[in-house]
């Protein structure tokens, strides 16, 4: 009787500390491998066509950036806010500080370890640029840029496109047009702190961004990689858009 | 001749029998919660193998980048999502085109197969875990992922145990921080914790949620 009890009493401990069937379900959770699917993959694409509810691009000023004519809007499709702007900074320090660098300048971390210098957003061209070009570039990819439609959503990408118009008033604003208030708070030369000081000693690796143009020609292609850039680089990735 | 044994001596051999089997009782399970709650057993801070030793020291740590740059699900749904091949390649298009190391990511995006990376952070199929809901309540990455920048290769920092998970269920103003903060690693509070904790427990009206199907269901 007492071997039986002691018997029950291992039984107990060893299942309470072994991993239980439960623990491993046989059921997909996001990302986990199948071995149904001939890709390997639980998630599965949406079926061609498939529109969420609530997800139908009726807006195609706002879903493609471009008018009736598919010329690039000069205006932007959704109202431009503070609340909008803030989202723009806190989306493009995410997703594009880390090449076009904190202001703008194309001197971004990534770049300073070796990627393609892109242009700053300060130049002429860019300046000019209608909203509906860089809303094209964030979506499809432009140059060395790979797309990012899977990573930013459309309402965000506008946010970022308006907070880089910040970025480009920012650079290039005359101190006497801010309020007397704001100037107040502006260093005086001599007076940067450390940050600051570095940043205006930031050069460009590259001087203009007239080569940035003429990237497919470079030959540093990765062996085999399609669409890194140049021809291909237009092509959506599998991944479903992001809405 | 006299009894060896006094009549008393039944009852104290059948109370040692009992004692000694409580004892023994008692000695397992503290044996086998050492075990359950042993490093070997909850692989806290064991660092995987993965097919590529991604660091999150390099890229979080000395490169800057964002949490969400990579893990884009972590606001909007259950799960923060490891991500594509193409993400990669946004950067290793360009940079580390030659290394062998990375061989397996430019494979993955010339094939379409997806890289098989090892799950880190494992909870049981039966808890529920909602990322979104965190990150909007103000809890840190780094509260339940610990010091991911200084990470050469992915470990769990904290136990996972049910018993972690319900202290700060039980006691959130502990650990929240403000939204802003999410994402930063090394977070120090502004202002003293027991100040700011209940501050934000009452404008992010955080519930203290301790209901068994709160993660169970």
């Amino acid at each position: 009787m007492r071997k039986i009890g002691l018997l029950i009493a291992v039984c107990g401990f060893l299942t309470g500390c072994a991993r239980l069937d439960m623990q491993d379900q046989p059921k997909y959770k996001p990302q986990r491998p199948s071995e149904f699917f001939a890709d390997g993959r639980s998630g599965r694409p949406e079926v061609e066509g498939t529109i969420a509810r609530g997800n139908l691009d009726e807006d195609t000023a706002l879903y493609t950036g471009k008018d009736e004519k598919g010329v690039d809007l000069e205006a932007f499709p959704i109202p431009v806010d503070k609340a909008l702007l803030e989202r723009g900074q806190q989306r493009y320090d995410i997703y594009c500080a880390p090449c076009h660098g904190r202001i703008g300048n194309g001197l971004g971390m990534i770049v300073r370890r070796g990627f393609k210098q892109p242009p700053s957003y300060h130049i002429d061209r860019l300046r000019t640029a209608p909203v509906g070009h860089f809303y094209e570039v964030i979506t499809n990819g432009y140059g060395a840029m790979l797309n990012y439609a899977a990573q930013v959503p459309v309402r965000d990408r506008w946010a970022i496109i308006a907070y880089i118009r910040v970025l480009q008033l920012s650079q290039n604003a005359n101190a006497s047009e801010l309020a007397a208030d704001v100037r107040g708070k502006l260093p005086q030369p001599g007076q940067e702190t450390a940050e600051q000081k570095a940043a205006l000693k930031m050069q460009p690796l590259v001087p203009g961004d007239s080569d940035f143009h003429n990237f497919p020609a470079n030959p540093a292609t990765p062996a085999g990689v399609p669409g890194a850039f140049g021809a291909g680089a237009n092509k959506p990735s599998n991944q479903p858009e992001r809405k | 001749m006299p009894q060896i044994f006094k009549s008393s001596a039944n009852s104290f051999a059948r109370t040692s029998i009992v004692l000694a089997v409580v004892t023994l009782g008692v000695l397992a399970g503290v044996f086998f919660e050492l075990i359950a709650d042993s490093r070997y057993s909850t692989r806290q801070g064991d660092a995987r193998e993965q097919p590529v030793p991604f660091s999150h020291t390099h890229h979080v740590g000395s490169m800057g980048i964002e949490c969400r740059y990579c893990h884009t699900g972590v606001e909007n749904s259950q799960h923060a999502m490891v991500p594509p091949t193409k993400t990669c390649m946004n950067c290793h298009s360009q940079i580390w085109i030659n290394s062998s190391t990375l061989e397996p990511v430019r494979e993955s995006y010339r094939t379409n197969q997806s890289i098989k990376w090892t799950k880190v952070h494992d909870l049981p199929d039966y808890v529920y875990f909602n990322h979104s809901i965190h990150v909007k309540k103000g809890v840190g990455c780094e509260t339940c992922h610990g010091r991911v920048d200084k990470m050469p290769l992915m470990y769990q920092g904290p136990t996972m145990q049910m018993r972690w998970c319900v202290e700060c269920h039980r006691e959130p103003e502990k650990f929240v921080r403000p939204r802003e903060f999410v994402t930063k690693m090394g977070y120090e509070p502004a202002e003293p914790q027991e100040v700011l904790g209940p501050k934000l427990v009452k404008e992010y009206n955080i519930q203290k949620l301790e209901t068994c199907w709160t993660c169970h269901r």
